[in-house]
């Protein structure tokens, strides 16, 4: 095993989720370490440096929004929560906390390899500083430079709320941005709330942006949580 | 022989009363007859019987009043610190109710039995606080001496000229379970007092002077001996009973006393007492308002009710009457009560009064009857039941009923003269009868009196010659003065009479249609809070009040509900009378004999099975406090409400008894019916896995491609079934809120065909949105969960090939979202019914049957309806609407400003 793997923390208490993670992950040439509770979770995050961490929500000693809020003190690491389907509400707190992705349970291997793809992504553009200034997706070309939106290479025009939306989205592409994180980013804090803005200007958006809006490519809507903004992959 | 046996319901009530005795702490009393004959010594060496029995003895409170031997006895015993009490700049020492409660020995000494404690104190009197000593399974010893008995307070006062203040009932006396007559002959106590031995020499003396002489001191002894003869007797009678054995029994008497404002009363109530207990007889108090000359003072009312509660303290039952004549009344109510003695005082006043107005006694005696009648002599003074009249409405009468009455004669003057010249004069003096008796029904007596005088004095100065002078020629016109005024004066006499009458029968009439619409709007409404409400508008309005209810939460501690219109609130230590109140089943506050230092009077809503809560009530003028007439009113409103609380509690206990066994039920099914669905795919699975395992080597990839299909397909199976069994669950439970939010259907539509988009290669989804969709009110993940669960389904019954429709649109004040598909459809027998739980269809290819229950819960929980139609061209469409009954938000001017 080389260094030049990426090192990837699994904090799950149950031995047979462990046990399928650490085949699946290690199979496809990653580096595993694991914890079986919150508080050895956070001594490995602080001595070991994961490249990301994957943590399960149900934990013996702490809630995983305890984990999220310690870790995001002093550590930027992509976070990836691991979550039963009735801890909705849990997964929001959490996202809203920091944490950058969300996997409910069942999950397959292929959605779990995804997100670490786009977390490891986003943390490289993270650490080279560099922000792109074009988005292509072959069909959708935006020109961060120009402020110019292209789709089927003709221009459209977007209102200066529906392009910073739009921006945000791409900033984050592929991850879940949730409700609050949107509004708060496009409309200010004091917006935190009122989600009626975003599904309109969302629906503006799929209007001018998608072939057919009831089957958007680009805006995928998460019930509950938020939207994520799917490039090409 | 059947009468000999003993009265099963007495035993019984012996026996309960046993039963809780045992839960109770034993009380034991050392009953002395005067002070120093040596209780407390006796007490103290009792207990020091017990300590070397090895048992926890505390001494709570003693008074050693400085007596030497006393003190050494104490050395030795756990001494309870006393609670210092300030009251008008003296510390009183008290005894530590609460510190003794927490303290919890298995005896305590508690001295002096009798004593009045500080205001501040929880109980007025210290046996109060003794009871609770007992409630708390606590043994007590405590002192007592005989002049400090109730029913022997006059007696006392009598023979030895002192009067006893601080008195008890004789049920606390009754109450102990053992009582020790420390006696001790006169001459010896003498001997003792000369010696200092029971007060400090120069406080001796003076004692030995007012009371501690021989002759005080015999009567005492003798009083107490009497007395615990009297205990032993009764206890042998119970002991009797209970063993049945035949004795003669004593025939039913019933006695009435009669009493009134007059401090004599207390020597009649007291009398009536020891009548009562000698006859082993039940016994009444009673009082008779009537209307009076002399109205009442407010003093003679407190009297009154002073007289009410001492002779309920002695176990009276009271009772007040009203009626026009004292005597009818009270006779009237005997015979309905089979009365056999009535004791009445004896009258005092001048014999002329009787012969003039008729005596209550004498109509008493000559109307009784087969009733005795006792007559007891007052010391000084009238005893007659002096009646008592309540203050009715227009006390203060004012200037306008003086002027209205000279008015009255000078309009009846009028009449007459205009009458004069063709009228005889008696037929004038017929006017001014008239014209009197007017002023009579209308107003008070003070202005009928001056209509009557004007009324003579006019019709001498007007039409008795010689005219315009008060002279009168002929002696003959002072008998037709005479008789025109003893006929007005008892015209307004009787007429005010009947309206005194009738403002009283109307202040009962109130009360009583009161509690009769309390009781009638109790029975109509169902849940505490409305119940609650009711009765708290009711107090707070006939009792002109301001009232609270307070029930117990799970810990038994009262919680106060918001306070409302009529409602007050309360502060820490208002609470804690409360929850006293609540704990020991007795009312407690102002005018009640517990913490009467409290602002409002707490009474417990006793109903049948246990005590639901506490009323507070706080009247309207704060300090004034509830009179026992009052208090007695409250209570049957209590009772009343009580009840309904009580039906109340019992009907929500049943209803999530109800709840419960529903859930059970469900759940019961949902395992019986889920059981095999889940068996299939998890058959599947492990038939999958196994044979991976084994015979890895002899599959081709193919093949192995195929099982890890099977296995992963199954799981998803499985994945769903649990889904649904669990949002069912939830769904029945009420744990799943809506969390309604302003939602765009398109995004939910997008959502459900982004998760499912595998699902649709065989069955092409076609979207069909109108384009003039609102934002919706609802919650997204539900809706979700429906639109989900209805493609699924349609998925399942499909021919493959087939496309399925999902479309929405607005129709009034709803957005319609159905889903049609080309399948079988749905037999019109079942269209009702495939929404119902566990029912499915007939080529369901597996699933619980969940799907479309689920549906049906969340559309409705969202006030919405489901249906299912069969479409013309074959298969089947699903409808479920939402109404939008909310105006849209607008946000689109708000955004724009943000934009600029």
């Amino acid at each position: 095993m080389t260094d030049d793997k990426p090192l990837i923390l699994l904090i799950e208490d149950e031995p047979q989720m462990r046990r399928f993670l650490r085949v699946s992950l290690q199979s496809q040439g990653y580096r595993l370490i694991e914890a079986e509770n919150g508080q050895d979770g956070l001594t490995q995050v602080a001595s070991r440096k994961p490249a990301v961490i994957l943590l399960d929500l149900g934990l013996p000693d702490m809630d995983g929004l305890e984990v999220t809020e310690k870790l995001r003190e002093w550590t930027t690491t992509p976070i990836i929560i691991i979550s039963a389907r009735e801890q909705e509400r849990d997964k929001v707190r959490a996202l809203d906390a920091g944490a950058d992705d969300y996997l409910t349970k069942p999950f397959g291997a292929d959605e779990l390899l995804a997100r670490i793809r786009v977390s490891l992504r986003h943390l490289a553009r993270q650490e080279s500083g560099q922000e792109e200034v074009i988005f292509d997706s072959g069909t959708l070309k935006v020109d961060f430079s120009k402020r110019q939106v292209l789709r089927n290479g003709d221009e459209v025009h977007l209102t200066p709320i529906e392009y910073s939306l739009l921006t945000v989205l791409i900033r984050h592409a592929d991850k879940v941005v949730t409700h609050a994180q949107l509004l708060r980013e496009v409309w200010g804090p004091r917006h935190a709330n009122q989600v009626q803005y975003l599904r309109v200007y969302m629906a503006q958006l799929r209007q001018k942006l998608e072939d057919d809006p009831a089957r958007p490519v680009y805006f995928l809507n998460e019930p509950g949580i938020g939207y994520r903004f799917r490039s090409s992959d | 022989m059947a009468d000999q046996r003993p009265d099963p319901d007495v035993l019984l009530k012996e026996i309960q009363q046993q039963e809780q005795r045992q839960q109770q702490g034993r009380l034991k009393i050392f009953f002395g007859a005067a002070p120093g004959v040596g209780k407390t010594y006796a007490m103290l060496e009792a207990a020091w019987q017990q300590k070397l029995d090895g048992r926890d003895v505390v001494v709570a409170l003693v008074e050693t009043h400085g007596r030497f031997e006393t003190d050494s006895l104490l050395s030795g015993l756990e001494m309870l610190p006393r609670a210092q009490m300030e009251y008008r700049g003296v510390t009183l020492s008290e005894l530590d109710l609460d510190a003794l409660l927490n303290r919890k020995p298995d005896l305590a000494l508690v001295d002096e039995l009798a004593h009045s404690n500080a205001p501040d104190c929880r109980h007025k009197k210290r046996w109060q606080d003794v009871f609770e000593l007992l409630a708390a399974g606590i043994d007590v010893y405590t002192t007592l001496n005989v002049q400090h008995l109730e029913s022997l307070g006059d007696v006392v006062a009598q023979v030895t000229g002192v009067v006893v203040h601080e008195t008890l009932p004789d049920s606390v006396l009754d109450r102990a379970d053992e009582i020790e007559l420390v006696d001790l002959p006169p001459d010896a106590l003498l001997q003792r007092l000369k010696e200092g031995k029971v007060y400090v020499a120069e406080l001796a003396e003076k004692a030995r002077e007012n009371f501690f002489r021989t002759g005080n001191l015999l009567a005492l002894r003798e009083l107490a001996l009497r007395r615990t003869a009297e205990r032993v007797d009764a206890q042998m009678e119970s002991y009797r009973r209970a063993q049945g054995v035949q004795e003669v029994w004593p025939t039913a008497e019933r006695i009435l006393v009669c009493i009134g404002a007059n401090p004599r009363s207390i020597r009649l109530i007291r009398t009536a007492k020891r009548m009562a207990v000698g006859l082993r007889a039940e016994w009444l108090a009673v009082s008779v308002e009537a209307p009076v000359k002399v109205r009442p003072t407010e003093q003679d009312l407190l009297q009154l009710a002073e007289h009410m509660q001492l002779a309920e303290s002695l176990g009276a039952e009271i009772v007040t009457l009203s009626g026009h004549r004292v005597s009818e009344e009270l006779l009237s109510y005997a015979r309905s009560r089979n009365v056999t003695r009535i004791i009445i005082g004896k009258p005092t006043h001048p014999r002329w009064k009787d012969r003039l107005f008729g005596s209550v006694l004498d109509e008493v005696v000559r109307g009784s009857g087969e009733i005795d009648i006792y007559v007891i002599t007052g010391e000084t003074g009238e005893i007659e039941p002096r009646p008592i009249a309540k203050p009715s409405g227009q006390q203060p009468v004012n200037l306008r009923h003086w002027l209205l009455s000279v008015g009255n004669v000078a309009l009846f003057s009028g009449i007459a003269a205009l009458m004069h010249p063709h009228f005889t004069l008696v037929d004038l003096a017929m006017v001014y009868l008239l014209g009197i008796m007017l002023t009579a029904s209308r107003l008070d007596r003070g202005p009928t009196l001056l209509a009557t005088l004007l009324s003579v004095a006019a019709f001498n100065f007007l039409f008795i010659p010689p005219l315009y002078t008060f002279t009168v020629e002929d002696v003959r016109y002072f008998v037709t003065f005479a008789v025109m005024f003893t006929v007005a004066f008892v015209i307004s006499r009787l007429t005010w009479r009947v309206r005194e009458q009738a403002e009283r029968a109307r202040q009962r009439e109130r009360r009583t249609a009161a509690l009769y619409h309390l009781s009638r709007e109790l029975a109509h409404v169902e849940g505490r809070e409305r119940l609650s409400a009711i009765a708290i508008r009711h107090l707070s309005e006939v009792f002109s009040c301001q009232a609270v209810i307070l029930v117990p939460d799970d810990q038994g501690t009262l919680t106060p509900p918001s306070t409302g219109r009529h409602t007050f609130a309360l502060n820490q230590k208002e609470r804690g009378v409360a929850q006293w109140a609540f704990e020991h089943r007795q009312r407690a506050g102002l005018g009640a004999d517990t913490l009467p230092g409290a602002k409002a009077l707490y009474l417990p809503l006793i109903a049948a099975a246990k005590t639901i809560g506490v009323v507070g009530l706080l009247p309207g003028l704060a300090t004034e406090p509830f009179t026992p007439e009052q208090i007695h009113a409250l209570e049957s409103f209590a009772n009343q409400t009580a009840m309904a609380l009580e039906r109340a509690f019992l009907a929500e206990e049943s209803q999530r008894a109800l709840l419960k066994i529903e859930t059970e039920a469900l759940r019961n099914t949902l395992l019986s019916s889920v059981s095999h669905d889940l068996r299939t795919p998890l058959a599947a699975i492990t038939g999958a896995g196994t044979t991976l395992l084994q015979s890895e080597k002899l599959l081709d990839a193919e093949n192995r491609k195929e099982l890890v299909q099977t296995i992963v397909e199954e799981s998803e199976h499985l994945n769903r079934i649990i889904r649904n069994v669990l949002d069912m669950t939830r769904l029945e439970s009420g744990a799943i809120k809506i969390n309604r939010e302003w939602q765009s259907l398109e995004e939910i539509v997008g959502a459900v065909t982004n998760r499912m988009a595998g699902q649709f290669q065989m069955h092409p989804l076609q979207i069909r949105l109108s384009a003039d969709l609102p934002l919706i009110p609802c919650d997204e993940l539900l809706i979700e969960q429906v639109m989900r669960n209805l493609l699924e389904n349609a998925l399942k019954y499909s021919p493959e090939g087939t496309d399925i429709i999902l479309s929405a649109t607005v129709k009034d004040l709803e957005v319609l979202v159905t889903v049609a598909d080309r399948g079988p459809g749905v037999p019109p027998e079942e269209s009702e019914r495939i929404f119902e739980k566990f029912v499915r269809g007939k080529q369901a290819g597996g699933g619980a049957g969940l799907g479309l229950a689920i549906c049906q819960g969340i559309v409705a929980a969202h006030g919405g309806r489901i249906w299912v139609d069969n479409l013309p061209q074959g298969g089947c469409a699903f409808t479920f609407t939402l109404p939008i009954s909310q105006e849209p938000p607008s946000i689109e001017e708000e955004a724009e400003e943000i934009l600029t």
